[in-house]
């Protein structure tokens, strides 16, 4: 398995995610510059966390359109894998990748913490490790997290099983869910920390799955979401 | 000519800043304010001098870049002089 990772100025979580890939894939992870228009073939592209362009506009506006993301996008369409965490998911809701768009958190504060998250669907590339219902304890690292959709918008992502992961208690399961707060870090509607596309090829969270992704960093729920990306594109 | 680009949230998106300034507006004892949102104005000097064209064009960057339609409404105004 190929996968690429996009490093825009001010990304910071890029080597953090090469190092887990790498661990995950047992090969090397490609580092492509945002400035480039062209890109190796590859299986899997991941925008990586950080604060490209300094968030000047909107986080992920000036990303979005970056040379390498016409790239990006040509590619997503073509159905290759896309992961986006953090300043990557907001990239990936301005390019138009993802439907809806992320708002400063509703308590106005940076966020820096563990939360749970529950798994809502297990039938992807991205998820296929992990049980439907499945908890895991990843960190978040953000202020402008809170995810937002029209109500349509809302009711076709329930509608089409495109909600990858929501905020939860730590004992919640598939039959005693746990939501809203004081779960939900940043007031995300239906407390929603991850979506997929109609397609399940394109993967958005706030989460930072490679920041479990060692023991030292103190768990390893994230590893699981990287291992179904190696099971599923190799 | 000179462009005034207006950027604000849609109905129904919540903006805390905007209820953090009305609270704190409340706190010094400015009464009877219902609702505050905070925006957005970015300034654009144009080349272009025909208003029909230069709001065309205005639009054509808010779609693109300056809004994000998903959540922001833009209003545009122009100054000839």
């Amino acid at each position: 398995m190929k996968a690429s990772v996009i490093v825009f100025p001010g990304s910071n979580c890029d080597r953090d995610i090469q190092v887990a890939l790498r661990n995950s894939i047992g090969g090397p992870v490609h580092m492509v510059w945002h400035g480039d228009s062209e890109m190796a073939k590859t299986d899997l592209i991941v925008l990586p966390g950080g604060f490209s362009y300094g968030d000047y506009l909107r986080c992920g506006a000036m990303s979005a359109r970056s040379p390498i993301m016409r790239e990006v996008v040509a590619r997503a369409e073509s159905g290759v894998a896309v992961l986006g965490i953090c300043n990557g998911f907001q990239v990936l809701l301005e390019a138009g990748l993802l439907p809806g768009a992320l708002l400063s958190n509703a308590g106005l504060k940076f966020v820096c913490r563990d939360v749970h998250i529950r798994v809502e669907n297990s039938q992807t590339p991205f998820t296929n490790g992990y049980e439907r219902g499945q908890v895991l304890r990843i960190p978040v690292a953000h202020h402008d997290g809170q995810y937002f959709a029209a109500p349509g918008t809302l009711a076709e992502l329930h509608q089409r099983d495109q909600i990858a992961f929501r905020y939860c208690g730590k004992s919640a399961g598939a039959d005693n869910p746990q939501f809203s707060p004081p779960f939900n870090p940043n007031g995300s509607i239906d407390d929603i920390a991850g979506i997929f596309n109609d397609r399940k090829t394109v993967l958005g969270l706030m989460p930072h799955p490679e920041r479990a992704a060692d023991p030292l960093h103190g768990g390893t729920d994230g590893c699981g979401l990287l291992d179904s990306l190696v099971a599923a594109l190799s | 000519m000179k462009a005034r680009v207006h950027i604000s949230y849609k109905t129904g998106v919540l903006d805390p800043q905007g209820k953090a300034i009305g609270l704190t507006l409340e706190n010094l004892g400015f009464a009877g304010v219902d609702h505050v949102q905070q925006g957005k104005l970015i300034e654009l000097e144009l080349a272009e001098s025909d208003a029909d064209k230069a709001r065309k064009l205005v639009e054509a960057m808010c779609e693109k870049l300056l809004a994000n339609t998903v959540i922001e409404n833009y209003a545009i105004e122009l100054d000839s002089e």
